[in-house]
C-alpha cells in the first residue's frame, strides 16, 4: 500500500509540474505597505503620473489623507486634480469614448489591479517596457505582449531593447528581463526600481486600504484566544475527573 | 382551571413556563440526559464546529445584505463598498467568504468520520441521508453565494454550472434560458441566485439540520468502536454504562475544539482572508465581463473534486450525470456496507485499503479539477473517477467478504 | 462515572472565569457588527459640508437646502421679525436656548452669527417632521400670541422666528441650529465652522 501511495504522489507532482506553464514573471516582489513614506510617494506619484488615465473609482482622497497620515489639506493641494471634494473617489479625467479611440481600449481602472493580477505583475509590467517599433505607440511589454499602453515613465527610466546577448544569459532562468538600457532617461535603474515599488506599494495599499488594521488586529485575537483556549482546557480536565 | 404540574418540579419563572412549554424537557433530552459515547475522539469535534461556522455564516450574511445590492450594475461596486466604506466591512466579509471555506473543510471531515466508524449504518441511515441532504443544500447555497460579488469567477463560475442543464437531452438548452431568465446569466440570474442565497437555501438548510439532530438524538451517537452504548445500561437508572451527559462533559470538551478552530480560522480571515487565491480567486477582482473569459477558471475548491470527475468524463451528458452521481451515490452508502462491523477498527484490509485509495482519489481529484486541463490530468482524472466509483459499487461485495475483527461488547475508552 | 475527589469550589471558579472571559470576547466580537451599522464613509461624504451662496435671497425670504439629507433653511429676517422676538418671551420654554442644540455663537436672542441671517435645521426636535414656514400674523389658529414663526403640522408644536419653542407642545427644545461659517458676506458653509467639522 505504501508504495501505492508513493506512485500517486509521484503523479501528483508530475502533474503540478504541468500545470505550471505560465510564463514566469521577470520580477518578484514583495509589497511593504508598512513603509509609509514609499506609500505616500507612490500615492504622489500615482496621482502625477497614472490618474489622468486610471481611475481608482473605488478610492476615496479623504481615506488616504486618513490611513498614510497627510493632512487633508494638503492631499487637496498635491494630489487632488479633478475635484475639491476630499470625499470623492479617484476618478480620471480621460473621456472613455476618446480613450478607445486613442488605445483601442480605455484604460482600466486600478484600484484592485494588485489583487486581480498580484503585486509581482504589477512592478514586473512597469519594469518591462520595451521598443518595438511594430506596435501602434511604439513599445511593448514583457509580461503583457501587444499591450495598449504608451510607456508613460520613459522619461523616468529611459528606452530599453530587446537583447539578444541578455537573453542568452538570462535563459532558463526565472528572473531577468533579457532588456538592455539603449537610452538612459533622468533615474538611474535602481531609482527607477525603487520609483516603480514605491506605485507598486501604493496600488497594494489602494487594493485594500483596511488591511493594516485587519492584520494589526489579528494578534490580538489569537493571544485572547490562547488564553481562552487554555481556560477552556483547563474547565474540560476538571469536568473529566468524573469520568474514568 | 388549574395547570397540570410540570413533571420536573420546577417553580418560579421556569416553572411558569416548563407548565406551558417544554423548556426544561428539551434542556434535559437534548443536552444534561442526552447520553453520548464517552470515548469520543479528535473526529468528534467537527459536528460543533459545522454548527458554529453555520451560525457564523447567518450572522455575517445578515450584515453583508444589509449592504450588498443584488443587481448586475451595483454588485461589484457594492462589494467593494462594503470592503472600503462600511465599518469593519471587509472584516465581515472575509468572516463570510473564509467562513465558507471553512463550513466545507469541517462538513467534509465531519463526513469523512462517518465514513471511519460507520456511523451511516443501521440505525442510523436517515442521520446520514439528512447530512447528504444538507451538504446538498450546502453546495448549492455556496454555489449561488459566490456568483454574488460578479467578479469574473463568478460570471463564469455561474455560466458553466447552469450550462450544466444544458447537458439535458432535448430540453436542456430551454431549461438553461429558463433557469437564467435570459439567453446568458445575467441581472435576473444574480437576483434570483440571491434570493435562494440569502431566504429560500438557509431555511432548508437550517431545517434539515434540526432534522439532523433530531434523528441523532433518537437513536444516539456512535462511537469510534461502532458499539451501541445502549445494550449495555445501569439496572436502576437506565443510563448507558458507557454514556456521559453531554452537558457538561461534550459541551466543555466542544468548547475546545471552537477554541482551537477559532485561532486558525481567525488566523486565516485576518492573516490570508483570500487563501492564497483558494478562498478569494484572483480574476474575481476584476468586474464580469461576458464577452471575455478569464484564461483559467477553476470551481471553488471545495467542488474540485467533482468537476475532476465532470471533465474526465469525455461526454456532455454522461460528465454531467458522473458529476451528480459522485454526490448522489452517496446518499446509498447506508445500503451499499454489508460488513458485519461498523468501525474501521474492527474492519478488515480489503475495506482499509479501499478506503485509504478512496481518500487518495478524492484528494488527487480535488487537486486536479482545480489544474488546467492537460492529458496528464485528464489521465490521473480518469483512474480517481474510477476508483472513487468503485469504492461505493463494489462496496457490497467487499465489505461482506473481508475479514473482520470481532467488536469489543463495551467501548475500549 | 463517580464525584470521588472533586473540588467544587475549583470548578465554580474555573467556570465563572471562563464565563467571564468568554464574555468579554463575545462582547467583543459584537462590536464590529454593531459598528458596521453606523454611516459608512460614503454616507460621510455625502454629508461633507455644504457650500451655499445667499446673495439672491431677499429680505423676508426663506431658503432651503439638503445638509445630510435634512432641510436647512436659511431665512433673511426683516427688522420686523428681529422685533417681534421679545414679544413672545414669556410663551417659551427655553428663551434662552440654555437646554437647546446650536454653537456657542448661535446662543442668543437671535440664535444666529448675525441677526439678519438665521440659520437652521428644519426638523422638528419631538418627531423629526419639518414645521411649516408661518411668518403671517396674528393667526389665531396657531397662537393667541403668534408673532410669525414655525408650526408643525405633525403634533402640533409651535417655534418662534428664531426657532425657540413654546412651552406646552411636544417638542422638547428649540430648533437646531448647524454649524457654521460665513466664507465672505454672500456665501455661507454649512457643516463646518472655525471649530472643524461637524
Amino acid at each position: 500500500m505504501k508504495r501505492l501511495f508513493i506512485a500517486l504522489a509521484g503523479l501528483t507532482l508530475s502533474a503540478s509540474a504541468f500545470a505550471n506553464s505560465g510564463h514566469p514573471l521577470p520580477f518578484a516582489f514583495t509589497p511593504d505597505t508598512a513603509n509609509l513614506p514609499s506609500v505616500q510617494r507612490g500615492a504622489r506619484d500615482y496621482m502625477a503620473y497614472c490618474s489622468g488615465c486610471h481611475s481608482m473609482k473605488h478610492l476615496r482622497y479623504s481615506r488616504i489623507a486618513q490611513d498614510l497620515g497627510i493632512p487633508e489639506d494638503l492631499v487637496k493641494k498635491n494630489l487632488m486634480f479633478t475635484t475639491d471634494k476630499i470625499g470623492d473617489h479617484i476618478i480620471s479625467s480621460m473621456p472613455v469614448v476618446q480613450a478607445q479611440q486613442w488605445f483601442g481600449q480605455a484604460p482600466p481602472d486600478l484600484t484592485v489591479e494588485t489583487r486581480a493580477r498580484g503585486a509581482d505583475w504589477v512592478y514586473s509590467y512597469l519594469n518591462s517596457f520595451y521598443v518595438d517599433e511594430s506596435r501602434p505607440v511604439g513599445v511593448n511589454n514583457l509580461v503583457l505582449p501587444g499591450a495598449s499602453m504608451p510607456h508613460v515613465l520613459w522619461e523616468l527610466q529611459g528606452w530599453q531593447v530587446k537583447s539578444e546577448a541578455k537573453a542568452e544569459a538570462s535563459h532558463g532562468e526565472a528572473h531577468g528581463t533579457g532588456l538592455e538600457l539603449a537610452q538612459p532617461g533622468k533615474l538611474s535603474p535602481e531609482e527607477y526600481k525603487k520609483f516603480t515599488a514605491d506605485l507598486t506599494n501604493f496600488m497594494v495599499y489602494a487594493a485594500e486600504p483596511g488591511r493594516a488594521q485587519r492584520v494589526a488586529l489579528g494578534p490580538k485575537v489569537i493571544l485572547y484566544l490562547l488564553v481562552l483556549t487554555w481556560l477552556f482546557y483547563a474547565l474540560k480536565k476538571e469536568f473529566w475527573k468524573d469520568i474514568h | 382551571m388549574a395547570i397540570v404540574p410540570n413533571p420536573h418540579k420546577t417553580t418560579g419563572v421556569l416553572g411558569w413556563i416548563d407548565d406551558r412549554f417544554p423548556l426544561t424537557k428539551l434542556w434535559k433530552d437534548h443536552l444534561t440526559e442526552y447520553y453520548a459515547p464517552k470515548n469520543f475522539n479528535f473526529w468528534y469535534y467537527f459536528g460543533s464546529l459545522a454548527l458554529l461556522v453555520l451560525v457564523n455564516q447567518l450572522l455575517t450574511g445578515i450584515f453583508l445584505t444589509m449592504h450588498y445590492k443584488p443587481d448586475a450594475a451595483q454588485a461589484w461596486d457594492s462589494v467593494e463598498y462594503i470592503m472600503r466604506d462600511v465599518p469593519w466591512g471587509n472584516v465581515i466579509r472575509y468572516l463570510h467568504s473564509t467562513g465558507a471555506s471553512a463550513f466545507f473543510i469541517v462538513v467534509f471531515l465531519h463526513m469523512y468520520r462517518g465514513l471511519l466508524y460507520g456511523s451511516y449504518r443501521k440505525p442510523r441511515e436517515l442521520i446520514w441521508v439528512f447530512g447528504m441532504l444538507i451538504f446538498f443544500v450546502l453546495m448549492a447555497e455556496a454555489f449561488c453565494g459566490y456568483v454574488l460579488p460578479w467578479g469574473q469567477m463568478s460570471y463564469w463560475g455561474a455560466q458553466v454550472i447552469i450550462s450544466l442543464f444544458g447537458a439535458i437531452p432535448k430540453i436542456g438548452p430551454d431549461i438553461v434560458v429558463w433557469v437564467q431568465g435570459d439567453y446568458i446569466p445575467s441581472d435576473a440570474t444574480l437576483n434570483r441566485l440571491f434570493s435562494f442565497h440569502v431566504i429560500m437555501l438557509p431555511f432548508i438548510l437550517v431545517g434539515l439540520v434540526v432534522a439532523h439532530l433530531i434523528a441523532l438524538h433518537e437513536v444516539g451517537s456512535n462511537n469510534p468502536d461502532g458499539v451501541e452504548i445502549k445494550k449495555h445500561k445501569d439496572p436502576v437508572t437506565k443510563i448507558p454504562l458507557d454514556g456521559i451527559g453531554f452537558h457538561p462533559y461534550y459541551t466543555v470538551k466542544d468548547l475546545v475544539g471552537i477554541g482551537v478552530f477559532l485561532m486558525i480560522f481567525l488566523g486565516v480571515v485576518l492573516f490570508a482572508p483570500d487563501g492564497g487565491g483558494y478562498f478569494i480567486e484572483k480574476p474575481n477582482f476584476i468586474p464580469a465581463n461576458p464577452l471575455v473569459t478569464p484564461e483559467h477558471i477553476t470551481p471553488a475548491w471545495y467542488f474540485g473534486t467533482f468537476y475532476a470527475i465532470l471533465r474526465a468524463i469525455p461526454d456532455k451528458l454522461m460528465g454531467v450525470i458522473g458529476m451528480f452521481g459522485a454526490v448522489l451515490i452517496l446518499f446509498a452508502l447506508p445500503w451499499l456496507d454489508r460488513s458485519p462491523v461498523k468501525s474501521i477498527r474492527y474492519k478488515g484490509p480489503i475495506f482499509k485499503i479501499a478506503l485509504a485509495l478512496f481518500t487518495v482519489a478524492f484528494v488527487v481529484l480535488c487537486y486536479l479539477g482545480l489544474q488546467p486541463p492537460s492529458p496528464m490530468g485528464t489521465l490521473l482524472s480518469r483512474i480517481g473517477t474510477f476508483i472513487y466509483f468503485a469504492f461505493f459499487i463494489l462496496m457490497p461485495w467487499y465489505s461482506a467478504i473481508d475479514k473482520t475483527k470481532p467488536e469489543p461488547e463495551r467501548v475500549t475508552g | 462515572m463517580s464525584n470521588e475527589g472533586v473540588d467544587a469550589g475549583r470548578r465554580r471558579f474555573l467556570t465563572l472565569t471562563t464565563v467571564a472571559v468568554g464574555g468579554v470576547g463575545t462582547a467583543a466580537a459584537a462590536w464590529p457588527f454593531l459598528a458596521s451599522l453606523r454611516p459608512s464613509e460614503r454616507a460621510k461624504a455625502l454629508g461633507a459640508p455644504i457650500t451655499v451662496d445667499i446673495s439672491k435671497v431677499e429680505i423676508g425670504q426663506r431658503l432651503t437646502v439638503a445638509w445630510r439629507g435634512k432641510p436647512v433653511w436659511i431665512i433673511r429676517r426683516t427688522p420686523e421679525m428681529l422685533a417681534s422676538l421679545p414679544k413672545v418671551d414669556a410663551n417659551l420654554r427655553d428663551p434662552n436656548s440654555n437646554e437647546s442644540e446650536q454653537p456657542a455663537y448661535a446662543k442668543n436672542e437671535v440664535r444666529a452669527l448675525k441677526p439678519e441671517w438665521l440659520v437652521m435645521v428644519g426638523s422638528c426636535t419631538h418627531l423629526g417632521c419639518s414645521p411649516t414656514f408661518r411668518p403671517d400674523h396674528p393667526a389665531p389658529d396657531v397662537d393667541s400670541n403668534w408673532q410669525g414663526g414655525f408650526y408643525c403640522p405633525c403634533h402640533g408644536s409651535k417655534f418662534d422666528l428664531s426657532g425657540r419653542v413654546y412651552s406646552g407642545v411636544p417638542a422638547p427644545t428649540n430648533l437646531v441650529v448647524p454649524p457654521y461659517k460665513y466664507i465672505n458676506d454672500t456665501t455661507l458653509t454649512i457643516g463646518e465652522d472655525h471649530q472643524g467639522a461637524a
